[in-house]
Protein backbone atom coordinates (compact mmCIF):
# COMPACT_ATOMS: atom_id res chain seq x y z
CA UNK A 1 0.00 0.00 0.00
CA UNK A 2 1.04 3.58 -0.95
CA UNK A 3 2.69 5.79 1.96
CA UNK A 4 0.98 8.92 2.04
CA UNK A 5 2.65 12.67 3.17
CA UNK A 6 -0.17 12.60 5.57
CA UNK A 7 0.59 9.22 7.05
CA UNK A 8 4.55 10.06 7.52
CA UNK A 9 3.33 13.15 9.64
CA UNK A 10 1.24 11.53 11.81
CA UNK A 11 3.90 9.27 12.48
CA UNK A 12 6.20 11.65 13.45
CA UNK A 13 3.64 13.85 15.52
CA UNK A 14 2.94 10.35 17.54
CA UNK A 15 7.08 9.69 17.95
CA UNK A 16 7.34 12.81 18.94
CA UNK A 17 4.53 12.33 21.98
CA UNK A 18 5.73 8.94 22.72
CA UNK A 19 9.35 10.84 23.50
CA UNK A 20 8.07 13.81 25.18
CA UNK A 21 6.61 11.36 27.59
CA UNK A 22 9.55 9.41 27.81
CA UNK A 23 11.72 12.33 28.55
CA UNK A 24 9.07 13.49 31.29
CA UNK A 25 9.46 9.86 32.94
CA UNK A 26 12.99 10.71 32.69
CA UNK A 27 12.91 14.11 34.62
CA UNK A 28 11.16 12.86 37.46
CA UNK A 29 13.19 10.05 37.79
CA UNK A 30 16.43 12.32 37.93
CA UNK A 31 14.73 14.95 40.76
CA UNK A 32 13.80 11.77 42.30
CA UNK A 33 17.27 11.05 42.73
CA UNK A 34 18.13 14.26 44.76
CA UNK A 35 15.73 13.25 47.49
CA UNK A 36 16.65 9.74 47.72
CA UNK A 37 20.12 11.31 47.84
CA UNK A 38 18.67 13.82 50.70
CA UNK A 39 17.06 10.53 52.75
CA UNK A 40 20.25 8.35 52.41
CA UNK A 41 22.21 10.64 54.15
CA UNK A 42 24.25 13.42 51.48
CA UNK A 43 26.86 15.09 53.32
CA UNK A 44 27.24 18.79 52.98
CA UNK A 45 29.41 21.63 54.23
CA UNK A 46 28.07 25.15 54.98
CA UNK A 47 31.02 27.88 55.71
CA UNK A 48 29.77 31.03 57.59
CA UNK A 49 31.60 33.54 55.31
CA UNK A 50 31.84 36.87 57.64
CA UNK A 51 32.94 34.56 60.54
CA UNK A 52 35.31 32.58 59.11
CA UNK A 53 36.53 36.42 57.38
CA UNK A 54 36.30 37.83 61.28
CA UNK A 55 38.80 34.99 62.35
CA UNK A 56 42.55 35.47 63.59
CA UNK A 57 45.00 34.65 60.36
CA UNK A 58 46.91 32.04 62.45
CA UNK A 59 43.33 30.15 63.36
CA UNK A 60 42.42 30.26 59.52
CA UNK A 61 46.06 28.78 58.73
CA UNK A 62 45.44 26.32 61.83
CA UNK A 63 42.34 25.07 60.09
CA UNK A 64 44.13 24.36 56.62
CA UNK A 65 47.41 22.82 57.94
CA UNK A 66 45.09 20.65 60.12
CA UNK A 67 43.47 19.12 56.72
CA UNK A 68 47.37 19.20 55.01
CA UNK A 69 49.07 17.36 58.00
CA UNK A 70 46.34 14.90 58.36
CA UNK A 71 46.94 13.74 54.90
CA UNK A 72 50.71 13.93 54.05
CA UNK A 73 49.57 17.10 51.85
CA UNK A 74 53.28 18.92 50.59
CA UNK A 75 54.66 22.07 50.94
CA UNK A 76 55.87 22.37 47.20
CA UNK A 77 55.79 26.25 46.97
CA UNK A 78 55.65 28.69 50.42
CA UNK A 79 58.37 29.47 52.40
CA UNK A 80 57.26 27.50 55.08
CA UNK A 81 58.54 24.36 52.33
CA UNK A 82 61.00 22.15 53.40
CA UNK A 83 62.49 22.30 49.68
CA UNK A 84 65.32 24.39 49.69
CA UNK A 85 64.20 28.08 48.10
CA UNK A 86 65.57 27.73 44.73
CA UNK A 87 63.29 24.55 44.43
CA UNK A 88 59.78 25.84 45.20
CA UNK A 89 57.25 26.20 42.75
CA UNK A 90 54.12 28.11 43.22
CA UNK A 91 52.52 25.71 40.02
CA UNK A 92 53.89 22.89 41.91
CA UNK A 93 51.63 23.32 44.65
CA UNK A 94 49.28 21.05 46.33
CA UNK A 95 46.34 22.56 47.97
CA UNK A 96 43.31 20.74 49.20
CA UNK A 97 41.78 23.73 51.35
CA UNK A 98 43.07 27.23 50.62
CA UNK A 99 42.11 30.69 50.65
CA UNK A 100 41.36 33.07 47.21
CA UNK A 101 39.72 36.47 47.26
CA UNK A 102 35.64 36.92 47.17
CA UNK A 103 36.06 37.38 43.64
CA UNK A 104 38.11 34.70 42.65
CA UNK A 105 35.47 32.38 44.42
CA UNK A 106 31.92 33.78 43.51
CA UNK A 107 32.71 35.91 40.04
CA UNK A 108 29.28 36.48 39.01
CA UNK A 109 27.72 37.31 42.13
CA UNK A 110 30.16 40.11 43.20
CA UNK A 111 29.44 43.88 42.04
CA UNK A 112 31.48 46.65 43.29
CA UNK A 113 29.70 48.05 46.27
CA UNK A 114 29.56 44.82 48.06
CA UNK A 115 30.17 44.63 51.79
CA UNK A 116 33.68 45.43 52.82
CA UNK A 117 33.24 42.32 55.01
CA UNK A 118 33.12 40.43 51.77
CA UNK A 119 34.63 42.09 49.62
CA UNK A 120 37.83 41.75 51.06
CA UNK A 121 37.16 38.34 52.47
CA UNK A 122 39.49 35.69 52.22
CA UNK A 123 37.12 32.55 50.72
CA UNK A 124 38.10 29.14 51.95
CA UNK A 125 37.70 26.69 48.74
CA UNK A 126 37.58 23.47 48.47
CA UNK A 127 36.26 20.21 46.43
CA UNK A 128 32.90 20.53 46.32
CA UNK A 129 31.32 17.47 45.63
CA UNK A 130 29.20 18.19 43.85
CA UNK A 131 26.10 16.20 43.07
CA UNK A 132 26.91 15.96 39.17
CA UNK A 133 30.79 16.48 39.11
CA UNK A 134 32.30 16.80 36.07
CA UNK A 135 35.50 16.03 37.50
CA UNK A 136 33.84 12.06 37.53
CA UNK A 137 31.94 12.19 34.14
CA UNK A 138 35.53 12.56 32.38
CA UNK A 139 37.68 10.15 34.17
CA UNK A 140 38.81 7.60 32.01
CA UNK A 141 39.37 5.28 34.71
CA UNK A 142 36.99 5.81 37.10
CA UNK A 143 39.69 6.89 39.09
CA UNK A 144 37.22 9.16 40.73
CA UNK A 145 33.37 8.74 41.41
CA UNK A 146 30.57 10.03 43.22
CA UNK A 147 30.16 8.01 46.47
CA UNK A 148 26.14 7.30 48.02
CA UNK A 149 26.65 9.90 50.57
CA UNK A 150 27.69 12.41 48.53
CA UNK A 151 31.62 12.66 48.25
CA UNK A 152 33.08 12.57 45.72
CA UNK A 153 36.22 9.70 46.05
CA UNK A 154 39.78 9.63 44.50
CA UNK A 155 41.47 5.99 43.90
CA UNK A 156 45.25 7.11 43.30
CA UNK A 157 45.92 3.51 41.93
CA UNK A 158 43.79 3.65 39.26
CA UNK A 159 44.83 7.58 38.03
CA UNK A 160 46.92 7.85 35.42
CA UNK A 161 47.49 11.30 35.74
CA UNK A 162 45.76 12.38 32.69
CA UNK A 163 44.77 15.66 34.46
CA UNK A 164 41.46 15.97 32.39
CA UNK A 165 39.59 16.37 35.89
CA UNK A 166 41.91 19.32 36.99
CA UNK A 167 40.40 20.30 33.70
CA UNK A 168 36.90 19.77 33.80
CA UNK A 169 36.69 20.97 37.25
CA UNK A 170 35.50 24.67 37.43
CA UNK A 171 36.34 25.28 41.05
CA UNK A 172 40.04 24.63 40.34
CA UNK A 173 39.90 22.17 43.36
CA UNK A 174 41.99 19.39 41.90
CA UNK A 175 45.60 19.59 42.46
CA UNK A 176 48.47 17.11 39.79
CA UNK A 177 51.20 16.03 41.52
CA UNK A 178 54.29 17.40 39.32
CA UNK A 179 56.59 15.85 41.21
CA UNK A 180 57.33 13.55 44.17
CA UNK A 181 55.57 14.95 46.95
CA UNK A 182 57.87 13.51 49.50
CA UNK A 183 61.00 15.96 49.91
CA UNK A 184 57.82 18.72 50.67
CA UNK A 185 56.88 17.33 53.54
CA UNK A 186 58.54 18.03 56.87
CA UNK A 187 57.33 14.91 58.62
CA UNK A 188 55.04 11.97 57.05
CA UNK A 189 51.94 11.33 59.57
CA UNK A 190 52.23 7.13 59.06
CA UNK A 191 48.63 6.93 59.42
CA UNK A 192 47.53 8.09 55.66
CA UNK A 193 49.51 7.36 52.95
CA UNK A 194 51.33 9.89 50.88
CA UNK A 195 51.09 10.15 47.05
CA UNK A 196 53.00 9.85 44.03
CA UNK A 197 54.41 11.83 41.45
CA UNK A 198 51.88 11.58 38.23
CA UNK A 199 48.36 11.65 40.03
CA UNK A 200 45.88 13.46 41.58
CA UNK A 201 44.45 14.92 44.48
CA UNK A 202 41.53 16.76 46.26
CA UNK A 203 39.84 17.01 49.37
CA UNK A 204 38.17 13.68 50.20
CA UNK A 205 35.70 15.23 53.26
CA UNK A 206 37.78 13.25 54.86
CA UNK A 207 36.39 9.59 53.72
CA UNK A 208 38.28 7.76 56.16
CA UNK A 209 37.13 9.60 59.26
CA UNK A 210 33.64 9.48 57.74
CA UNK A 211 33.95 5.82 57.54
CA UNK A 212 35.42 5.53 61.30
CA UNK A 213 32.46 7.65 62.47
CA UNK A 214 34.25 10.94 62.65
CA UNK A 215 34.16 14.89 60.89
CA UNK A 216 36.53 15.85 58.71
CA UNK A 217 39.77 17.58 60.02
CA UNK A 218 39.13 20.91 58.99
CA UNK A 219 36.00 21.15 60.86
CA UNK A 220 36.91 19.04 63.78
CA UNK A 221 40.20 22.03 63.81
CA UNK A 222 38.01 24.28 63.97
CA UNK A 223 35.38 23.25 66.52
CA UNK A 224 37.87 22.47 69.02
CA UNK A 225 39.32 25.57 69.34
CA UNK A 226 36.26 27.98 68.42
CA UNK A 227 33.26 25.41 69.67
CA UNK A 228 30.26 27.02 68.75
CA UNK A 229 31.37 29.71 67.00
CA UNK A 230 33.67 27.42 64.35
CA UNK A 231 32.56 28.83 60.62
CA UNK A 232 31.95 24.92 59.40
CA UNK A 233 29.27 23.33 59.74
CA UNK A 234 29.26 19.71 58.71
CA UNK A 235 26.44 16.89 58.50
CA UNK A 236 23.71 15.18 56.47
CA UNK A 237 21.56 17.60 54.68
CA UNK A 238 18.34 16.38 55.76
CA UNK A 239 18.79 16.92 59.49
CA UNK A 240 20.94 18.57 62.17
CA UNK A 241 23.09 21.68 62.00
CA UNK A 242 23.54 21.58 58.05
CA UNK A 243 20.11 21.57 57.54
CA UNK A 244 19.25 24.07 60.14
CA UNK A 245 21.89 26.72 59.05
CA UNK A 246 20.64 26.22 55.37
CA UNK A 247 17.15 27.05 56.15
CA UNK A 248 18.33 29.71 58.90
CA UNK A 249 21.04 31.46 56.34
CA UNK A 250 20.85 32.96 53.21
CA UNK A 251 23.44 30.63 51.30
CA UNK A 252 25.47 30.43 48.04
CA UNK A 253 27.38 28.15 46.10
CA UNK A 254 30.06 28.77 43.55
CA UNK A 255 29.17 29.17 39.67
CA UNK A 256 25.61 27.51 40.57
CA UNK A 257 24.65 28.17 36.87
CA UNK A 258 27.25 25.77 35.88
CA UNK A 259 24.59 23.07 37.12
CA UNK A 260 27.06 20.71 38.99
CA UNK A 261 24.81 21.35 42.27
CA UNK A 262 27.73 21.97 44.77
CA UNK A 263 27.40 21.13 48.23
CA UNK A 264 29.68 23.16 50.16
CA UNK A 265 27.71 26.44 50.99
CA UNK A 266 28.64 29.51 51.60
CA UNK A 267 26.53 31.64 54.58
CA UNK A 268 27.30 35.13 53.33
CA UNK A 269 23.93 36.80 55.28
CA UNK B 1 59.44 -28.34 -20.70
CA UNK B 2 58.44 -31.67 -20.14
CA UNK B 3 56.53 -32.35 -16.51
CA UNK B 4 59.27 -34.12 -14.51
CA UNK B 5 57.25 -34.58 -10.90
CA UNK B 6 58.05 -32.50 -8.33
CA UNK B 7 61.93 -31.49 -7.68
CA UNK B 8 63.82 -33.43 -6.15
CA UNK B 9 65.93 -32.02 -2.70
CA UNK B 10 69.47 -30.71 -3.11
CA UNK B 11 72.29 -33.32 -2.29
CA UNK B 12 73.33 -32.13 0.61
CA UNK B 13 69.95 -32.57 2.74
CA UNK B 14 70.26 -36.08 2.48
CA UNK B 15 74.48 -36.38 3.24
CA UNK B 16 75.30 -37.57 6.68
CA UNK B 17 77.37 -34.49 7.07
CA UNK B 18 74.60 -32.62 7.15
CA UNK B 19 72.62 -34.85 9.88
CA UNK B 20 75.90 -34.69 12.16
CA UNK B 21 75.18 -30.87 11.61
CA UNK B 22 71.62 -30.93 12.98
CA UNK B 23 72.15 -33.07 15.90
CA UNK B 24 75.12 -31.16 17.25
CA UNK B 25 72.78 -27.79 16.92
CA UNK B 26 70.16 -29.62 18.67
CA UNK B 27 72.23 -30.66 21.69
CA UNK B 28 73.78 -27.46 21.80
CA UNK B 29 70.29 -25.90 22.14
CA UNK B 30 69.27 -28.03 24.87
CA UNK B 31 71.86 -28.22 26.72
CA UNK B 32 71.51 -26.10 29.76
CA UNK B 33 68.51 -28.61 30.26
CA UNK B 34 70.69 -32.11 30.07
CA UNK B 35 73.68 -29.67 31.69
CA UNK B 36 71.12 -28.50 35.07
CA UNK B 37 69.74 -32.26 35.07
CA UNK B 38 73.18 -33.71 35.46
CA UNK B 39 74.44 -31.05 38.41
CA UNK B 40 71.61 -32.43 39.78
CA UNK B 41 68.69 -30.31 39.28
CA UNK B 42 68.33 -26.62 39.97
CA UNK B 43 71.13 -24.90 41.52
CA UNK B 44 71.08 -23.72 45.87
CA UNK B 45 70.29 -20.03 46.42
CA UNK B 46 70.46 -18.69 50.04
CA UNK B 47 67.28 -18.47 51.21
CA UNK B 48 66.31 -14.80 52.28
CA UNK B 49 65.93 -14.03 55.55
CA UNK B 50 62.32 -12.82 56.52
CA UNK B 51 61.82 -11.08 60.01
CA UNK B 52 59.96 -12.73 62.71
CA UNK B 53 56.59 -11.44 62.70
CA UNK B 54 55.82 -9.67 66.06
CA UNK B 55 52.22 -10.23 66.88
CA UNK B 56 49.56 -12.52 66.51
CA UNK B 57 48.56 -15.01 63.69
CA UNK B 58 48.61 -13.48 60.22
CA UNK B 59 45.11 -12.40 58.14
CA UNK B 60 46.16 -15.97 56.00
CA UNK B 61 47.83 -19.60 57.04
CA UNK B 62 51.81 -19.30 56.45
CA UNK B 63 51.36 -21.60 52.95
CA UNK B 64 48.24 -19.32 51.42
CA UNK B 65 49.32 -16.27 52.61
CA UNK B 66 52.98 -16.20 50.71
CA UNK B 67 50.95 -17.60 47.84
CA UNK B 68 48.53 -15.18 47.81
CA UNK B 69 49.35 -11.70 49.26
CA UNK B 70 49.39 -9.69 45.93
CA UNK B 71 46.06 -10.97 45.51
CA UNK B 72 45.41 -10.26 48.85
CA UNK B 73 46.44 -6.75 49.15
CA UNK B 74 44.55 -6.16 45.52
CA UNK B 75 41.36 -7.31 46.67
CA UNK B 76 41.82 -5.14 49.80
CA UNK B 77 42.65 -2.23 47.54
CA UNK B 78 39.41 -2.10 45.63
CA UNK B 79 37.32 -3.13 48.84
CA UNK B 80 38.40 -0.42 51.43
CA UNK B 81 39.20 2.56 48.42
CA UNK B 82 36.50 1.94 46.21
CA UNK B 83 34.02 -0.18 48.27
CA UNK B 84 34.54 1.53 51.17
CA UNK B 85 34.55 -1.57 52.75
CA UNK B 86 37.92 -1.01 55.55
CA UNK B 87 37.27 -3.87 58.09
CA UNK B 88 37.64 -7.12 57.60
CA UNK B 89 34.78 -9.28 59.42
CA UNK B 90 31.82 -11.03 58.05
CA UNK B 91 29.91 -8.35 58.00
CA UNK B 92 32.00 -5.94 55.75
CA UNK B 93 31.47 -2.06 56.45
CA UNK B 94 32.37 -0.98 59.94
CA UNK B 95 32.40 -4.11 61.57
CA UNK B 96 34.93 -5.31 64.48
CA UNK B 97 38.27 -6.61 63.17
CA UNK B 98 41.31 -5.50 61.30
CA UNK B 99 41.81 -2.95 59.05
CA UNK B 100 42.39 -3.88 55.07
CA UNK B 101 45.98 -1.61 55.46
CA UNK B 102 49.20 -2.27 54.38
CA UNK B 103 50.77 0.18 56.89
CA UNK B 104 48.06 -0.39 59.42
CA UNK B 105 47.14 -4.00 59.22
CA UNK B 106 50.87 -5.99 57.41
CA UNK B 107 52.97 -3.57 58.87
CA UNK B 108 51.77 -3.33 62.35
CA UNK B 109 52.69 -6.95 63.11
CA UNK B 110 56.06 -7.11 60.10
CA UNK B 111 57.22 -3.54 61.54
CA UNK B 112 60.10 -3.14 59.10
CA UNK B 113 59.18 -3.54 55.80
CA UNK B 114 63.19 -3.79 54.62
CA UNK B 115 63.33 -6.96 56.83
CA UNK B 116 60.27 -8.17 55.63
CA UNK B 117 59.07 -7.31 52.26
CA UNK B 118 62.26 -6.33 50.55
CA UNK B 119 64.52 -9.31 51.58
CA UNK B 120 62.22 -11.68 49.54
CA UNK B 121 61.41 -9.24 46.81
CA UNK B 122 64.70 -7.77 46.17
CA UNK B 123 66.22 -11.43 46.35
CA UNK B 124 63.78 -11.81 43.52
CA UNK B 125 64.44 -9.20 41.53
CA UNK B 126 60.66 -7.96 42.15
CA UNK B 127 59.83 -4.21 42.61
CA UNK B 128 56.23 -3.23 43.47
CA UNK B 129 55.42 0.05 44.03
CA UNK B 130 53.74 -0.16 47.67
CA UNK B 131 56.38 2.29 49.20
CA UNK B 132 55.87 5.13 46.66
CA UNK B 133 52.49 6.10 48.80
CA UNK B 134 51.98 3.89 51.33
CA UNK B 135 54.13 5.03 54.21
CA UNK B 136 56.39 2.67 56.06
CA UNK B 137 56.43 3.97 59.75
CA UNK B 138 60.37 2.66 60.35
CA UNK B 139 61.00 4.47 57.01
CA UNK B 140 59.69 7.64 58.35
CA UNK B 141 60.67 7.44 61.88
CA UNK B 142 62.70 10.03 62.72
CA UNK B 143 61.49 12.55 59.84
CA UNK B 144 63.08 9.91 57.28
CA UNK B 145 60.99 10.13 54.40
CA UNK B 146 61.19 6.60 52.65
Amino acid sequence: MTCTRRDVLRAIGLAALGGAGLGGAGLRLALAQDVRDAAHGRYALVIDLPRWAGLDPAVRRRCVDACHRAHNVPDLSTERSPLPRAERRERHAIRWIREVGFEAAFAAQGHPLLAATLREAAVPVLCNHCDRPPCVRVCPTRATWRRDDGAVMMDMHRCIGCRYCVMACPYGARSFNFRDPRPGLAEIDPGFPTRTRGVVEKCSFCAERLEAGGIPACVEALAAELGEGSPFTFGQVGDGPVARALAERFTITRKPELGTSPHVFYAVG
Amino acid sequence: MTNSGPPRPPAYFASRVFSIAVAVAVGLATSPFWYGAAAGGRPARPAPAIAEAAGEACVLPLDRIRVEHPALLAAWRDEAVREGRRMRGAAGHGAAGLEKSLTGTCLRCHADRAAFCDACHTDLAVAPTCWECHVDPAGVAGGGRR
